[in-house]
């Protein structure tokens, strides 16, 4: 597919009543790549995501897609429509973004009504088809799916509009090991088949280097390191925060050496 | 931290959990679980609807009123907790028996500075002093390392970050002094840099309290390298039991099964091993 996107953040700044949730951010993400931002909560890499596609207010920096050398008629906007259909989002919590009220039908009508879309029903069909859904689950409520079967649907509902971007913020963190095991291969076998890039957040280190060829270590509003996945499984990050988050996720030890307890107190 | 059968503190045995079902029948969320439980670390690890969270709640007695609790023998330090008075039973939920939530944002009253929160517990279980009740609450509080109880004991839970609340329903839960703590994904809503300070704070309690703990979580990898002992649950029943550092050695094809598809870092397997769930495992 030679219609893939990327995108490209420079100096990302935003601000909350004078709290600076992202300082100064800026990465590429290539055409058809998969990019990962890992962080621990508060470190602004939700709010990232939330700015690129409009969520969270911009106080400043530039976000824009790049397309690859070909074709560089102008792309659309952030703040656009035309950009909301290219840059679509997945959220973290099944549980809290799907409407309680609506059949998965209607939830997946929506998107394409807002975006004039007149083929309705094929692409409903279709969109269900492609996350491993039968047709039978279109006319039931959020509450009757499971929880990897709405993030199934979020997934659906973000991919009806056939983006090029795909933005996941902590796509499968409120699932079972079972089911998320589930969805990432959905992910991985979407992005090949539709050349779709994606952006990665995750507070898990394992998560991240599956789905993601490089990524971005974020604290406190700041970048703490570029890696590639390969680098951060062989252990080769230089930053001693990314070493720290590397040891605290793989698991407890005993003995104050080993675990990070708050240093005034060890 | 070894247990001896003099020291068991809890007994369970054929522990049975249903709730009604809409066409009049029951569903049995947990069926048969049986373990005994002494000064140890013990840990229950199971997908969502496993159960482990009904067990935990069973034995706290915080059942949904609907719910139907039976079971051969259901026994706290020899008291029996099915067939004793609600009464006897208030006084060890919360006074010898405590359970830890798994998130702070909904598990702390939103309306209650953090402070009088814990002395609550106190308050409920003895007859203290308010100067007496305030002094406890902040050796509570310093006990689970928050450095500046003074400050946090007057705050109220949106004020405070997560781990900063979790720490304070620890602090809560403990300083009724209890023999048992039941903490149902205590680390699930927290960083993992966060939770290894939770845990650590646990461990110690465990290992300078002799306090036994039962730790409930989806966590197979956290819960193998915290516990003493590991229960596996699926769907309502132990699968398997594994001693600390046994996950290697996992026989349950549902154990195995989990293990694997969990990515990993520095191996590449893509795609990852899904579960194949066999129908047998849930007979």
């Amino acid at each position: 597919m030679s219609r893939a996107l990327g995108l490209k953040v420079e100096q990302l700044r935003v601000v909350y009543d004078g709290f600076v949730a992202v300082a100064a951010t800026s990465f590429e993400v290539a055409p058809g790549e998969s990019f990962g931002i890992v962080g621990e909560s508060g470190s602004g890499k939700s709010t990232v995501m939330r700015a690129i596609c409009g969520l969270a207010p911009r106080s400043g920096g530039r976000v824009a897609l790049t397309a690859g050398a070909e074709a560089k008629t102008a792309l659309p906007e952030p703040g656009s429509k035309a950009f909301r259909q290219r840059v679509q989002m997945v959220f973290q919590d099944p549980y809290g973004s799907l409407h309680p009220r609506q059949t998965v039908d209607r939830i997946l009508a929506e998107p394409l009504a807002i975006h004039g879309f007149t083929d309705a029903e094929t692409r409903i069909e279709r969109a269900l088809d492609e996350v491993g859904m039968k047709s039978g689950f279109r006319f039931r409520y959020p509450h009757q799916l499971s929880g990897g079967q709405r993030q199934r649907i979020a997934i659906a509902r973000a991919l009806i509009l056939e983006p090029q971007i795909l933005l996941l913020d902590e796509p499968t963190s409120a699932l079972d090991a079972s089911v998320q095991a589930e969805v990432l291969n959905l992910l991985e076998d979407l992005r090949r088949r539709r050349g779709v890039s994606f952006v990665m957040v995750s507070h898990d280190l394992a998560v991240v280097t599956h789905l993601c060829e490089r990524l971005m270590v974020m604290q406190r509003g700041n970048t703490v390191e570029f890696l590639a996945s390969a680098d951060l499984s062989a252990h080769r990050a230089l930053e001693p925060y990314t070493q720290s988050l590397m040891r605290a996720s793989s698991g407890f030890r005993r003995g104050q050496g080993t675990t990070p307890v708050p240093t005034e107190l060890a | 931290m070894s247990s001896n059968a003099a020291d068991t503190l809890l007994v369970v045995d054929d522990l049975r959990v249903a709730f009604p079902n809409r066409d009049g029948g029951w569903f049995e969320a947990v069926r048969g679980v049986s373990f005994t439980l002494g000064r140890e670390r013990l840990g229950i690890v199971g997908e969502s609807g496993s159960g482990k969270s009904q067990t935990g709640r069973a034995i706290v007695g915080l059942t949904a009123p609907e719910g139907r609790v039976s079971a051969r023998r259901l026994a706290f330090k020899g008291t029996d907790l099915l067939n004793c008075s609600p009464k006897e039973r208030r006084a060890l939920r919360g006074g010898r028996i405590a359970m830890v939530l798994q998130d702070p944002k909904f598990s702390l009253n939103p309306v209650m500075r953090i402070g009088k929160q814990i002395e609550e517990t106190l308050r409920a279980h003895t007859r203290t002093s308010s100067g007496e009740a305030k002094k406890r609450a902040l050796a509570a509080l310093e006990s689970v390392r928050i450095d500046d109880p003074e400050r946090v004991y007057r705050l109220y839970p949106h004020e405070v970050s997560g781990g900063m609340g979790q720490r304070a329903m620890i602090a809560m839960m403990l300083i009724a002094e209890p023999d048992l703590l039941i903490a149902d994904e205590p680390t699930s809503a927290l960083d993992v840099t966060v939770q290894l300070q939770v845990l650590a704070i646990l461990d110690r309690l465990v290992s300078e309290r002799g306090m036994g703990l039962i730790l409930v979580s989806h966590d197979l990898r956290l819960v193998s390298s915290f516990c003493d002992r590991i229960l596996v649950m699926y769907a309502g029943r132990v699968v398997e039991e594994l001693s600390a550092g046994g996950l290697a050695h996992a026989q349950h094809p549902f154990t195995r099964g989990l293990m694997a598809c969990l990515p990993q870092l520095g191996a590449s397997t893509h795609p990852l091993a899904t579960l194949d769930r066999r129908p047998e495992w849930a007979l």
